[in-house]
């Protein structure tokens, strides 16, 4: 597996489109914990997969004050798409041209499979980050891990 | 491996012997196709196990995609405060494609409730605060889709088919009778 970037490290900055003609800069979200929840592709065929649990899961985050971000290297139309099938509350970042780039800032890339891992960064308010995992591509690392660190961050 | 974070205990709809060796949580919606799956599965494996397996169910319910999932779980909640719990989990199992107001109401007097009284506590999410517990409760514990089950606070993470959970659970009796 990749060797995403660590704890400590600060967060490369990124400006992605989240809609067809709306940009997201992580530099926007200074002040505030963000999640970054890469993953592999929109429209995986599980019954609950990783961004519908986050979906479900948002209040708790937003009891911290945080945002997430989910990220793959679909363009902003699969996204939207995506979004509207899974009635998702949060944006979807695409990594879509030059296809993976964040990704690769990240080291969340899959050069062989063109996609990137399921790896997730939590990255606190003066955007270093503060927790990331990285999970085999076929298993949904869930939220457990995420709310464990925006708990441990400083207050 | 993922823990189980909340201890089974007096919150809890359990069935089956309470001082049994193995305890299977699930984690489950109820609109949830593959959760529809499992439910026969875990019928068996109680009538394989017999006294030698308790059985608990907490809420999953994966509302922004089952819009039914969380009137379901209230109407078994509603069901557990007047002793019917594992008769509506059962009915809203079994009934799975069917789910909505319709359905509920005749569930309710099936088993022998107001549907009435059902329907409110349904409309004024009576039970969301233990729902909402049993949902935060699981992904705190590594819940990542449903169904999730967990054999004696570990979770399972190999498939949910008769024999694989029927093997797990045999080992786990196997080291306990040592």
């Amino acid at each position: 597996m990749a060797n995403i970037l660590k704890a400590g490290q600060p967060a490369p900055e990124f400006s992605l489109n989240v809609t067809p003609d709306q940009k997201l800069s992580l530099s926007e979200l200074l002040g505030k914990p963000v999640v970054l929840a890469f993953y592999p592709a929109d429209f995986s065929p599980v019954c609950g997969d990783q961004m519908a649990l986050y979906n479900e899961v948002l209040p708790e985050f937003q009891k911290h004050g945080a945002e997430i971000i989910g990220i793959s290297v679909d363009g902003v139309w699969c996204h939207d798409a995506f979004s509207k099938a899974r009635n998702l509350h949060f944006p979807l970042a695409a990594d879509f041209e030059p296809k993976g780039e964040v990704a690769r800032a990240y080291g969340a890339y899959r050069p062989q499979d063109g996609v990137s891992e399921r790896a997730l960064f939590v990255i606190d308010k003066n955007g270093v980050i503060a927790w990331s995992y990285i999970s085999p591509l076929a298993v949904n690392p869930g939220a457990d891990g995420i709310l464990q660190a925006l708990e441990d961050l400083p207050k | 491996m993922s823990k189980l974070s909340i201890p089974v205990g007096a919150n809890d709809h359990t069935q089956g012997n309470s001082s049994a060796n193995c305890t299977l949580v699930e984690y489950g919606d109820y609109q949830c196709p593959s959760c529809g799956q499992a439910y026969p599965i875990v019928k068996k494996l109680q009538k394989h196990f017999g006294s030698k397996l308790l059985v608990v169910f907490r809420n999953f319910p994966l509302s922004q995609m089952h819009p039914w999932a969380e009137p379901a779980a209230e109407a078994a909640e509603f069901a557990g405060q007047q002793g019917k719990y594992w008769e509506m989990h059962d009915l809203l199992y079994e009934n799975q494609e069917n789910l909505g107001e319709e359905l509920f109401a005749e569930l309710a007097t099936k088993v022998g409730l107001v549907p009435e009284q059902l329907q409110t506590a349904i409309a004024e999410h009576a039970n969301h605060a233990h729902i909402r517990a049993d949902f935060t409760g699981g992904v705190r514990s590594g819940v990542n889709g449903t169904p999730t089950f967990f054999l004696n606070g570990q979770r399972h993470d190999e498939a949910y088919d008769f024999e694989t959970l029927s093997a797990a659970i045999d080992e786990i009796l196997k080291a306990k009778s040592k």
